[in-house]
């Protein structure tokens, strides 16, 4: 499943087109930075409801190829900056964490 | 190879500019994932550390064909009680770090796993300086 078929089916807002045709092998869904940098694995998507510039940082760090912001979150202007900087792409749910995990878990599972 | 970087009070925008750097280096010269990853894991969380507790500092990355070699030394204000906070989930971070999704007392114990060695000289008043190495070979 690719960044852009995720998108398609899960009828994700994207702000930064990148990485769309990636190959997305799982999720990690969190909203501790730490938790994230030290326990996602590379080629997930990062699942989270912090919208700020250190989320691209670690997206980018830990080669994780998109981050879906949760609830119709919208990113910090300094965040979308440096994800086109950095290549990472930034996607927005309309959804909450728990059924939007739902969803994912039942694509790419 | 050498490379140094300042690190200043509360500047968590810039955050991640060393790890970032570091790890197109170790990139380009082709160094073993697993190996860069756990670099960019320690540098980070290292960096982050300064950045929310520190009154300023500065990191020197030292890279060679055997290991990795980070210094994180900063100009206070020194951990009271390191045991404490080499414990997971202890963190003395301010409401506002903690907003960000930081202060879960996660980053040294992060260090530490994903680094082959890990040295922290602190004193109260003084400074903190963390050591931390990563065995190429």
């Amino acid at each position: 499943m690719t960044v852009k078929e995720i998108i398609d089916k899960l009828d994700l807002k994207c702000l930064n087109e990148a990485n769309l045709d990636a190959e997305v092998s799982g999720a990690y869904a969190s909203d501790l930075l730490s938790d994230v940098m030290g326990n996602a694995r590379s080629g997930q998507v990062w699942i989270t409801m912090q919208t700020h510039k250190n989320v691209t940082a670690i997206a980018s760090l830990r080669d994780l190829p998109a981050v879906i912001i949760v609830r119709g979150g919208v990113p910090d202007e300094d965040m979308l900056e440096h994800a086109k900087d950095e290549d990472v792409c930034i996607l927005v749910s309309e959804d909450a964490t728990f059924p939007l995990c739902g969803k994912l878990y039942e694509l790419i599972k | 190879m050498h490379y140094s970087f300042d690190i200043e009070r509360g500047n968590f925008a810039d955050a991640g500019q060393a790890s970032s750097s570091v790890k197109r280096t170790l990139k380009h010269l082709g160094v073993d994932p697993a190996n860069i990853k756990r670099t960019v894991v320690a540098l980070f969380e290292a960096e982050i550390n300064a950045i929310a507790h520190a009154y300023g500092g500065r990191i020197d990355v030292d890279i060679d064909d055997g290991k990795i070699v980070m210094v994180v030394a900063d100009q206070g204000p020194g951990i009271p009680n390191l045991d404490l906070a080499m414990q997971e989930g202890w963190s003395t971070a301010s409401p506002q770090v903690r907003e960000m999704g930081y202060g879960a007392g996660m980053g040294l114990p992060n260090i530490k796993k994903n680094t082959d060695d890990l040295k922290i000289e602190t004193t109260v008043g003084v400074g903190t300086t963390v050591t931390m190495t990563v065995n190429l070979t």
